[in-house]
């Protein structure tokens, strides 16, 4: 295991260090496990590769170093392990695109089978493996109630392999297979797949959402996942720089904008039923998380949509009344 | 002790004497008698950790078996047919990763048109994923062969497919032999993993090799898979010595006859029956190994015939057939005439009659170098004519059957 | 060549013995070849039972074969050639060639409350003999017994009376191994088809 380095000094570096020693962020620990060291190839301010490795390094905090990692095809195991290299710094296995969580259905088998229940399994995938290729083996995993947390980091499309539509893209978004071109530019209204529900119907144990603006509540959320048995899913807003044609420095920005507007709802369920929803500090309206985006560009302008607009702000609307979302008074 | 068996049970209770540890299973016909079997003892609680998972595709079955084994547990499953097929991404996975699955195909036919019986089709499809391959000649190979398949695919590292007729094996009750635990843990000792997921010693399983290396991987990957061969011959061995029952990549011993059929499966029981009546004019070749395929034990057997003539359960559309391609591989250079006869497709049944017709014609010298046995003649003219009178003439399925099964005879008494 | 390979076996008609049963799915078809497969095992044979495999459906016709044989059986086709046949649904009778390649001194069992004449089958008993016949009312004989009408373990029994291929004895273990040793009610039904035949001869 290779030596921690701190890349950046200053009041809030590195998990904020005006917080008390037991508040702060697991990355703020020298000591930590470090799962997925640096060197690794990601693009500049990829919102996965930050995800993940908060994730990865709360897992192994809460299983005290008890954890074996199962990888989807996609952005995170290609920039993790290029031949001859590999950034994990725990025991990991890449099988296929489309079969994460069974595999990790049989690792976690075969641990039970041979009395190492102890050790915990954390499965990770991208949106595309998890809502379309994977769905149907996820959907076992959570069927079985299968011992395993089963994290998708969500940058809405098919990033590894160039920019295509999944079911987890956004209505309007620009991608390279929903080409903002047409009387309905972007990826259509009516089609996609909402994933935590869809883990909701399941009524698994544990099902939440997350960001990676929120990185305490993201790392509190592992936490709490690693603290139960059976099928867990977490599903991470994961923004992606070169696919949505926004700033690298912008990621955790748009992390916050999003939750924010109301398009992704941040929440808890238990056995299907919301328990928690993290409240909106500042409501903003669709357009600030939308503008700065290229994938969004074609609805704003001369020639721009603002009727598409406010169908997003609808959906927003939506969110914000399903899922119960308050506003916080200032 | 000999007991009368159903051979997919004796597959199971043979299984369980490996002591497996993961075994995900998904049903398709016909191999489902074989995995229920295995359920309903890991439930009883005879197979004691062992996790039987009710997955929800053959792709998972494949992918949790996958898992396990890297994770350290000795793994099992079964499919057949299109279950093979929707596993293959995984197949080729699993013997890429080195990992010692041990896999039961009942073999069945591979649709379009959709069809639940006999035939090689799915198997040899998968020829080249990178797994060994046995057939069972019979029950009593297919009950042998588990247990040598798991010993050879944790000394190589390499997967290992069974391959058992489906129904004409499968479903067929007869006196068995069960090698008893102290035989089976005599071959087979706890699986000791090459490499294996362990929170004390991480290890990265499954990363991407490039073009500078990719070639080098595969290269010893083959190497790895052709090891097999006298890795076979040894547990086999060993396994002979304690249950009086040797098997071999290649079936012994093989009369040194002029004309020699080359078979695999279920099928040699029924051409060995004829071949044995032509007072030794016609020897038989049963191959138990297909992959990989026996070379040299192949040349050496068939080193006086001068017409091989291969019963294929499968062929290659629009190029030749798989067994017969591997076999005059290993006969280049010599003179023998090969003949490729493609029979059982589907279930067809391949009946002694039909065989002794065909060694008839070979001894003729009427033998062409592609016949498909029992082929009715009539039907297909009668399509073909079709075709060519009219464009939108219907699924050709559906023609055929209507030629083939006569429409109801008879009145109701 | 044919399945009438010539010599006699004690208690086999000839060596192999062939037998083809033909029955609706639901009448217990492919187990009455299994149980019988397993009763001559038991009285020392080589065996093979198996059924032609089809989509199975309740009601369908199904059909399944059992070789008996002194020497290990090789061959693995359906049985073309029977030396025995039964049929437990005789609504097959003028549906389905149930007769076909029936040996000329083979045995034909039926399961059904009419006769001979009345099933329309006196040229197949013409040529075989009346001896080499039974028609037996297996379905109704088990429910007066177990009130399931299924005919298989009856017409078993009977099977093992008309041919004498098979002993009671080994038919009673077939049964009981098969459906477990509580299940003595298994026993009456074997019995019964076997007096049946034995008592009162062909229809």
């Amino acid at each position: 295991m290779t030596g921690v380095k701190f890349y950046q000094v200053g009041s809030r570096a590195v998990g904020n260090r005006l917080l008390p020693l037991a508040e702060r962020s697991v990355q703020a620990d020298p000591e930590r496990r470090n799962s997925l060291n640096s060197g690794h190839r990601a693009c500049q301010g990829c919102g996965e590769a930050l995800a993940a490795r908060y994730v990865v390094d709360a897992a192994v905090r809460a299983t005290a170093g008890r954890l074996v990692a199962v990888n989807a095809t996609g952005c995170l195991e290609v920039f993790s392990t290029p031949f001859p290299e590999s950034s994990w710094q725990l025991p990991w296995l890449h099988s296929l695109f489309a079969n994460a969580a069974s595999t990790a259905s049989g690792v976690a088998a075969a641990l039970h089978a041979t009395g190492r229940e102890d050790i915990r399994v954390l499965a990770q995938g991208g949106d595309g493996g998890t809502v379309d290729i994977g769905l149907a083996c996820l959907s076992g995993m959570f069927e079985r109630n299968d011992d395993v947390l089963y994290v998708c980091y969500d940058n809405q499309a098919y990033m590894n392999t160039g920019v295509q539509r999944s079911g987890a893209t956004p209505p309007t978004a620009r991608t390279a297979t929903s080409e903002a071109v047409g009387a309905e530019p972007g990826n259509r209204f009516g089609t996609g797949k909402d994933m935590p529900r869809i883990a909701m119907a399941h009524d698994i144990p544990y099902v939440a959402t997350a960001t990676v603006a929120e990185l305490h509540d993201l790392e509190a959320k592992v936490f709490t996942a690693m603290s139960m048995h059976g099928a867990r899913y977490l599903h991470v807003f994961s923004p992606c720089p070169l696919g949505w044609g926004s700033l690298p420095a912008d990621s955790v920005r748009l992390a916050r904008l999003v939750q924010r507007s109301g398009l992704f709802p941040v929440f808890e369920a238990r056995d299907g039923t919301v328990t928690a929803a993290m409240p909106i500090r500042a409501r903003v309206p669709v357009e600030e998380y939308l503008r700065p985006q290229r994938r969004f560009a074609h609805l704003f302008g001369a020639d721009g949509r603002p009727d598409l607009i406010a169908r997003l702000q609808e959906l927003a609307d939506r969110n914000i009344a399903r899922y119960g979302i308050t506003e916080e008074q200032r | 002790m000999r007991e009368q068996l159903e051979g997919s049970q004796a597959i199971a209770r043979t299984v369980a004497r490996c002591r497996p540890e993961v075994v995900p299973a998904y049903p398709i016909t016909p191999q489902t008698h074989i995995v229920e079997a295995l359920g309903k003892m890991a439930k009883a609680g005879e197979l004691g950790r062992c996790q039987f998972v009710t997955v929800e595709s053959e792709f998972a079955a494949m992918s949790a078996a996958i898992g396990a084994s890297a994770a350290g547990a000795r793994s099992y499953t079964a499919t057949a047919s299109q279950g093979l097929l929707y596993m293959a991404e995984a197949l080729f996975n699993a013997a890429g990763l080195g990992l010692p699955v041990v896999m039961t195909v009942a073999n069945r036919a591979i649709g379009a048109p959709i069809n639940i019986w006999n035939d090689h089709s799915d198997a040899m499809s998968q020829r080249d994923c990178g797994w060994v391959q046995l057939y069972a000649a019979d029950n009593q190979d297919a009950v042998d062969l588990h247990p040598l398949a798991f010993a050879l695919a944790e000394r190589i590292s390499v997967p290992v497919m069974v391959c058992v007729d489906g129904f004409v094996l499968t479903h067929a009750f007869e006196p068995l032999e069960l090698p008893s635990a102290a035989d089976i843990e005599a071959v087979l000792p706890g699986y000791e993993p090459r490499q294996v997921l362990d929170p004390d010693e991480p290890v990265t399983i499954g990363a991407m090799v490039g073009p500078e290396a990719f070639t080098e991987v595969r290269f010893l990957a083959d190497r790895q898979l052709r090891g097999a061969d006298p890795a076979f011959a040894e547990l086999a061995r060993g396994y002979g010595e304690r249950t009086g029952r040797l098997l071999a990549a290649v079936r012994p011993p093989v009369p040194a006859a002029h004309t020699v059929v080359v078979a695999l499966g279920s099928v040699l029981g029924t051409l060995e029956e004829v071949a044995s009546a032509t007072d030794g004019a016609v020897g038989v070749l049963g191959l138990v190994m297909y992959r990989p395929f026996p070379a040299d034990a192949v040349r050496a057997a068939l080193r006086d015939a001068d017409h091989v003539i291969v019963l294929e359960r499968a062929f290659s559309p629009g190029a030749s057939a798989p067994v017969t391609a591997d076999v005059r591989a290993a006969l280049a250079g010599t003179q023998a005439r090969i003949s490729t006869v493609v029979c059982g497709l589907g279930g067809r049944p391949v009946t002694r009659a039909a065989l002794h017709d065909l060694l008839a014609t070979a001894d003729r010298g009427e033998l062409g170098e592609v016949t498909f046995l029992d082929l009715n003649d009539d039907v297909v003219g009668r399509e073909l004519y079709r075709q060519q009178q009219a464009p939108r003439t219907g699924p050709t399925a559906a023609n055929l059957l209507r030629d083939v099964v006569p429409a109801g005879r008879g009145s109701v008494r | 060549m044919s399945d009438h390979e010539q010599r006699n076996v004690p208690g086999l008609p000839c060596d192999p013995f062939h037998v083809r049963i033909h029955g609706r799915g639901g009448q217990g078809v492919v187990t009455a070849a299994e149980l019988l497969g397993l009763a001559a095992f038991f009285d020392g044979f080589e065996v093979q039972a198996f059924p032609s495999f089809g989509s199975e459906r309740m009601g369908a016709p199904v059909v399944a074969f059992c070789r008996i044989a002194s020497e290990p059986i090789r061959v693995r086709e359906p049985v073309t050639h029977p030396d025995a046949i039964v049929i437990l649904d005789a609504t097959l009778l003028h549906h389905v060639d149930v007769f076909g390649g029936l040996a000329d001194d083979g045995f034909v069992l039926v399961n059904s409350l009419h006769s001979a004449a009345d099933l329309g089958i006196d040229t197949v008993t013409d040529r075989v003999g009346r001896d080499h016949v039974a028609i037996v009312p297996a379905g109704e004989l088990a429910r007066a017994r177990t009130g399931s009408p299924r005919p298989n373990v009856v017409a078993l029994g009977a099977f093992g009376a008309l041919t004498g291929t098979v002993s009671l004895d080994a038919l009673e273990r077939a049964v009981l191994g098969r459906f477990g040793p509580d299940r003595q009610d298994n026993l009456l039904l074997v019995r019964a088809g076997f007096d049946a035949v034995a008592a009162v001869g062909s229809a």
